[in-house]
């Protein structure tokens, strides 16, 4: 299944089981700061979950107005991750609120991991993060800690899958330039 | 909005840390008008003599004040650093031990495959014991001529013979190539056109280096560009003042690499413009954002001009300097992210004979031994390694490692943009390979005092 879906042909649909454990045992590939989920049809992502403190909803939901505020004066603010979508999800279990941050791009996180870190800092990101339970709040001198929280929360995927696999959002978004471009001439030559 | 907040917080600590000139070593902040140096890496059998060797290598020692003090005088500039197992041989306590990076304990021979070196440039292939975990220090002697390198190379021997288990674990010799006019490597690419600038340092940073960076970027216990002190190791004594270098041994194929340049180029000129596609620079030194055309030889050796030039302006596809030219990849200025978090201070010098130009290869080897020195190997170097060097998606570009210093196989290509279709190399061979690399600790000289008088009998 994972060799054949990997032909990276955007034109046809596919999914990738993923082994327990988020690895394919046999070709882990080594990051920076330990090994590397794999990039699926899906490209890269993560799932990060954890329990808030509890009575901190309010400031998600703070938060989520910070982070629209930032992007729209800023559109490029996350840029550096190469990300497709983010999504932010407050759910409970047994009476506890957990967080899930879940993003879906086009590099593995360890290659930018710091820089997402900056980023955390910069767009406000801290603020949220810093209401989850057991996040290390010395993550400013100590941004390793940071990076292996995250990776101690990551759930991996057990499946995915892609309608237009391992299209990049910058392919992707080359491509919506490019029929922008065909209806301009087009007009043009009217 | 958290954005200002932000900004602002980080703008009160941007107040001007004083450097402690008398304890940095002067590789950190200098360069020593050396014509030759040497590389001697060590083995400590015994404590006590690993101890004797530094307490009277630490006599030789300049600091970059005194180096600047005495720079016209001196013949010798001598530079002292240290593995994590090195540490540990001189007698070091495991909490200290334990207060190091991972990446730094782990040492480079065990990062191998995160950092590319594999195949041929993996470390079981590597020479002079480099990868061998009984590597515990390295002595770097830069020279100003040949007699002052022979006379220090003896007293070194004379030291050695002193110490107790005190071994030699290999050496190189290195040596400028002429014309000794300007600095340049055996493929004939003048060298040292970009070093960041240090915030207090009192260096004027050329022309399109930038703002001086925050000290604690490259130097343990100042603030670095996120406004904050980082941890660092335990005690602050062995700390303070230190660094961590990033040694790699690069062998330059130049028969390779010129017969590539033939099989690319008719003429001399097209030959010289494949070239410095690879490089982004001409090999005079001119940028090719500058001079996209014809070399300049005049603006590559102008210091004020040969590194004033950003991308995202003047050359955003590319077709001046190719997206995965070894400059774009190294340096992706103004088209980075955090740049300022990922800078590095590049030291070193070529080895082995060069080759006359004409001759064919003649399978000695020669290249260039070079030190990156930062304060996180992790954030700093081997990001670039990782990422900027091997990756083979780098600007999207899909099949490409850096054409010059990037891990290559012979499958993997090389684009240059050009209008109205670019051309793309296919097959591109590897012109470097590398023979050895290591991860060292930097220490401020009061640290290597303290190193030396370490009392083994009271390690924890």
């Amino acid at each position: 299944m994972s060799s054949e879906s990997k032909t990276e042909d955007w034109s046809k649909p596919a999914a990738m089981a993923i082994p327990k454990g988020g690895y394919f045992q046999d070709k882990v590939e080594q990051g920076r700061y330990g090994p590397i989920f794999p990039k699926t049809p899906a490209c890269y992502g993560f799932s990060i979950l954890a329990k808030i403190i509890p009575g901190r909803e309010d400031v998600f939901y703070k938060y989520a107005k910070s982070i629209e505020e930032t992007i729209a004066a800023q559109p490029d603010a996350l840029a550096v991750l190469q990300l497709h979508y983010l999504r932010w999800v407050l759910f409970p279990i047994k009476g506890d609120t957990y967080f899930m941050y879940q993003g879906i791009f086009d590099t593995d996180f360890d290659k930018y991991t710091e820089d997402a870190v900056t980023l955390f800092g910069i767009t406000g990101l801290r603020t949220v993060f810093e209401n989850l339970e057991g996040f290390p709040m010395d993550w400013q001198t100590n941004p390793a800690a940071f990076i292996k929280f995250v990776r101690d929360h990551q759930c991996p995927s057990f499946l995915e899958y892609a309608e237009y696999p391992y299209a990049s959002a910058t392919e992707i978004k080359k491509a919506l330039k490019l029929k922008a471009a065909f209806s301009t001439m087009l007009d043009q030559m009217q | 909005m958290d954005l200002t907040i932000t900004r602002s917080e980080v703008s009160q600590t941007r107040k001007v840390a004083m450097l402690e000139f008398d304890d940095i070593q002067h590789l950190l902040l200098t360069r020593a008008p050396a014509l030759k140096a040497r590389y001697e890496f060590l083995s400590f059998r015994v404590g006590v003599g690993g101890r004797a060797w530094a307490a009277a290598i630490s006599e030789t020692i300049h600091s970059a004040a005194s180096m600047r003090a005495s720079v016209d005088q001196d013949k010798r500039w001598v530079t002292a650093a240290f593995t994590w197992n090195g540490l540990r041989a001189l007698g070091l306590d495991e909490a200290s031990l334990a207060s190091f990076p991972e990446e730094f304990k782990q040492g480079m021979a065990a990062r191998a495959q995160m950092l590319g070196d594999t195949g041929v440039n993996a470390p079981d292939h590597w020479v002079g014991g480099l990868a061998s975990p009984d590597l515990h220090a390295i002595v770097i002697l830069f020279a100003r001529d040949d007699a002052e390198h022979d006379r220090c190379v003896s007293e070194h021997e004379k030291l050695i013979a002193n110490c107790p288990g005190v071994e030699v674990l290999s050496v190189l010799d290195l040596q400028a190539i002429r014309p000794f006019g300007y600095a340049h490597e055996h493929f004939g690419y003048r060298d040292r056109l970009s070093e960041p600038a240090i915030e207090g340092n009192s260096v004027e940073p050329t022309p399109g280096t930038g703002e001086p960076l925050k000290p604690g970027e490259f130097i343990l216990g100042y603030p670095d560009e996120y406004g904050v002190i980082a941890d660092s190791p335990r005690p602050e004594v062995l700390a303070r003042n230190g660094s961590y270098m990033a040694y790699r041994r690069l062998e330059e194929h130049v028969g390779k690499f010129r017969e590539f340049l033939r099989q690319h180029g008719d003429t001399v000129e097209e030959q010289e413009l494949v070239a410095a596609k690879l490089m982004g620079r001409w090999r005079s030194g001119a940028p090719l954002v500058l001079a996209p055309e014809k070399d300049d030889p005049g603006l590559g050796a102008d210091m004020r001009r040969n590194n004033d030039f950003t991308y995202k302006e003047l050359d955003p596809h590319g077709y001046a300097v190719p997206l995965g030219s070894h400059i774009r990849r190294m340096n992706p200025r103004d088209m980075g992210h955090n740049m300022n978090r990922r800078r590095m201070i590049r030291r070193g010098a070529p080895y082995g004979p060069p080759l006359p130009e004409g001759a064919p290869d003649d399978g000695v080897e020669r290249g260039i031994a070079a030190f990156v020195i930062c304060a996180s190997l992790i954030r700093q170097f081997e990001f670039a390694q990782n990422v900027w060097i091997n990756d083979r998606n780098f600007n999207e570009l899909g099949n490409e490692r850096d054409p010059i210093i990037g891990t290559q196989d012979g499958t993997l290509e090389y684009k240059i943009p050009k209008r109205p279709i670019r051309k793309k190399i296919v097959g591109l061979p590897a012109f470097t390979t590398l023979r050895g690399g290591a991860y060292f600790f930097l220490p401020g000289l009061r640290a290597l005092g303290y190193l030396a008088s370490l009392d083994e009998s009271r390690r924890a």
